[in-house]
């Protein structure tokens, strides 16, 4: 098959099976969840083919663009629908569709008490469908497509058990979050419409320099918008935290491995814009230096466990947005976190799923422990995810935010210093988190007070968790061997650019104070939960701890800033329309009642009065007439 | 004699008969009352006809007289009904269409 064939084959099979499996309904109970799990592992062939394919072509061949279809033809605006397989897609396509299979997979046996599976393997395979298009997409108008796709399905996942009124609002939460980052994505592509005539990311790379400086500012920080609301980053973030209402396997697909990081693609792709816009590109490092330690401080006070893990991946993503932002070297490091990022975090998600299984569906640390004994294989897969998002070398998370952190100390200036020891200051709290989630759940008493002993998940959970762990320990290492990564990626975001700026600090260095951060926090943490009190929260906390518990008061930010004077704008509204608009109409309503009911007193039943009537009408007339001749 | 009195008698004649519809209740009276107005119309007719100079007018009584002779058929026809069905030929009792 060539690879035309290939790229349409990769979007279309999932749609198409999502399609089936929704439309058909309950008769594909029992072999929907089969059918699906089997589209999403061909995607990954089909992506691994593309990948060999791709590098058997020479460097500057590697870029496939396969048109569809004219989608708009308007007087000379030409979008075409088509799909792109470039080096920084193809890295896309192989996390999602890799990732994907597996979470399949394990969702095969997650879900198999659920007598819905069927629907929720039809919106697993649209999530892929809708994300593969997102990353294939030659256009930003392409894009828009897979990114409202993902967004849907992030919204039915969330939602999927939408009978509990908590999970549905959770659900709305999420969805209402990621249109305000639509908006500022749909206005970033009629800006860039405005000011290229086009909205090709080939077309726009070729003008960017062209075009003033003003304009390119306002698209990064639209397109800077549209990443905080799709990658949960400050001051979007705060419907992540809830997402976590969707069953584990969403968490670990959707909300940690592949729909968040589509901001970290989405400002990756548009390096030709960022480049050219330095204010915007301080804004993204400022927000994502901001929502890293924003997640981080969060996930050191969260019970829940997938809401513990929930806070990292901000906190990871705010690494990688951080990364986009220190220009073309940066764009790397952030891709190469982001596939780490998508194995460790995706594994200790499912191995939250796992111990959640095995313990009746509890998330409460404080209602775990011990559970390491029991489930020694879930354990020892977390326990390799820990050691990789910490960052011990050699698991994956040392060389990814390594890089992360070396980049920024090394961005010059005040800066360099200020993102340096942001950065660090997140390791070390990443630390300090980490291993609080571990303790807590796979450690010390046990504190679940029912008898049941927990049992290890069957090997089909299991597998998935093996391989995406074996990803977390050896996927740093093989991504930046011999700078591997980077130089992939040079044809797109031209990392090697500028890469001779005197360094702050050698990587050395860095390595050594980001591991002493990581031991620092990691030993806060054995002190701190070696204890034997965990079952109950502590009441006496500090006021940083009760303000991480609520999520540094976001949700109260939002509802006091937008939603109460959005209710109130609302009232307004309506009683506008009750008094204004209705009463208009009562009005009209009125004058013809009360006018009928006069008139209706001129119609008596007796002839004279008629007659009468005529005789005035007819000398009216008359005078008239000689009032108008005379 | 003035010609212009034939057309002062013919406005008497028509306002006598216009206030007998209006005032009077007996349908036979109102009826009569609107054939006077019918001639004093036609006494306007001939003597407009007459200070013309032309035959018109005259023509146009002719008309008019054939015109009432059928009215009179009818409206006399619908006055009998009534007073068979109602024993009365007052046109307030015939009020039926008010409501």
């Amino acid at each position: 098959m060539t690879t035309s064939t290939n790229l349409l084959l990769l979007v279309a099979l999932p749609l198409f099976s999502s399609a089936i499996l929704l439309l058909i309904g309950k008769r594909a109970n029992s072999w929907g969840h089969i059918m699906a799990t089997i589209v999403s592992a061909s995607t990954f062939t089909i992506g691994v083919v593309e990948f060999f394919a791709m590098q058997g072509r020479a460097s500057e061949n590697r870029a496939v663009i396969q048109k569809l279809f004219t989608w708009i033809s308007v007087g000379s605006f030409n979008v075409d629908a088509s799909l792109m397989l470039d080096q920084l897609s193809i890295c896309f396509v192989l996390l999602i569709t890799g990732v994907g299979t597996l979470i399949h997979i394990y969702s095969i046996a997650y879900m198999s008490h659920d007598h819905d599976r069927r629907r929720f393997f039809a919106y697993l395979n649209l999530f892929i469908a809708a994300m593969l298009l997102l990353v294939l997409g030659d256009s930003y108008l392409n894009l828009y497509v897979g990114w409202e796709g993902v967004g849907l399905a992030s919204y039915l996942l969330i939602g999927f058990w939408n009978q509990k009124p908590d999970y549905a609002t959770a659900a709305k939460k999420a969805f209402i979050a990621n249109r305000v980052g639509d908006v500022g994505l749909s206005l970033a592509i009629m800006i860039a419409f405005a000011t290229f005539g086009d909205v090709s990311f080939a077309g726009i790379k070729e003008h960017a320099h062209h075009a003033s400086s003003t304009q390119l500012t306002a698209i990064g920080l639209m397109l800077l918008l549209a990443a905080c609301g799709k990658s949960a980053q400050f001051p979007l973030q705060s419907w992540l935290g809830d997402a976590m209402a969707g069953p584990t396997p969403v968490s670990a697909l959707i909300h940690a491995a592949t729909m968040v990081t589509a901001g970290v693609y989405l400002i990756t792709r548009s390096n030709f814009i960022f480049d050219e816009a330095p204010i915007a590109q301080l804004m993204v490092v400022i927000v994502g230096g901001v929502t890293l330690l924003f997640g981080a401080i969060i996930g050191t006070a969260k019970d829940d466990i997938k809401k513990a893990l929930a806070a990292s991946t901000m906190s990871q993503i705010g690494y990688m947005i951080l990364a986009t932002g220190l220009g073309p070297i940066g764009y790397a490091f952030a891709i190469m976190h982001l596939l780490t990022h998508g194995f460790f975090k995706a594994s200790m998600f499912l191995g939250a799923g796992s111990v959640m299984h095995g313990m009746k569906d509890e998330v409460n640390m404080r209602r775990l422990g011990g559970v390491g004994k029991f489930m020694p294989i879930t354990a020892l897969t977390f326990g390799l995810g820990y050691l990789a998002i910490i960052g011990v070398p050699p698991f994956a998370g040392f060389y990814s935010k390594d890089k992360i952190i070396e980049t920024a100390f090394n961005a010059g200036g005040i800066k360099g210093v200020a993102l340096g020891i942001a950065t660090l200051f997140g390791a070390m709290i990443t630390a300090f988190y980490m291993t609080r989630v571990v303790i807590l759940t796979f450690f010390g008493n046990e504190r679940w007070g029912h008898k049941d002993e927990p049992h290890e998940s069957p090997a089909l959970m299991l597998i998935p968790i093996g391989l995406l762990s074996v990803g977390s320990v050896i996927s740093g290492f093989i991504l930046s061997k011999g700078n591997g990564l980077v130089n992939w990626l040079q044809p797109v975001v031209n990392p090697l650019k500028e890469h001779h700026a005197e360094e702050f600090l050698s990587p050395v260095i860095v390595s050594l104070m980001t591991l002493a951060a990581v031991i620092i926090g990691l030993s806060v943490a054995l002190l701190k939960y070696r204890g034997e009190q965990l079952a109950q929260a502590p009441e006496k906390v500090s006021v940083l701890t009760s303000a991480a518990r609520r999520d540094l008061f976001q949700d109260d930010f939002n509802e006091i800033v937008f939603m109460r004077p959005g209710q109130s704008l609302v009232r307004g509204l309506l009683n506008l329309d009750y008094i204004l608009i209705d009463g208009l109409v009562r009005a009209v309503a009125a004058v013809s009642l009360t006018a009928g009911i006069r008139l209706r007193t001129l119609q008596n039943g007796y002839v004279r009065s008629y007659a009468l009537m005529m005789v005035v009408g007819a000398l009216g007339l008359l005078t008239t007439i000689w009032v108008v001749t005379a | 004699m003035a010609i212009a009195n034939y057309l002062y008698l013919s406005a008497i004649l028509f306002t006598i008969g216009a206030i007998g519809v209006v005032v009077r209740r007996n349908a036979i009276v109102v009826f009569m009352c609107i054939e006077l107005m019918l001639n004093a119309a036609n006494l306007a007719f001939v003597t407009f006809a007459r200070i013309n100079s032309n035959l018109d007018g005259q023509i146009f009584a002719f008309f008019t007289m054939v015109v009432a002779a059928c009215e009179v058929v009818v409206g006399l026809a619908i006055i009998v009904t009534i007073y068979r069905s109602r024993r009365s030929v007052s046109v307030d009792d015939a009020s039926l269409l008010k409501q």
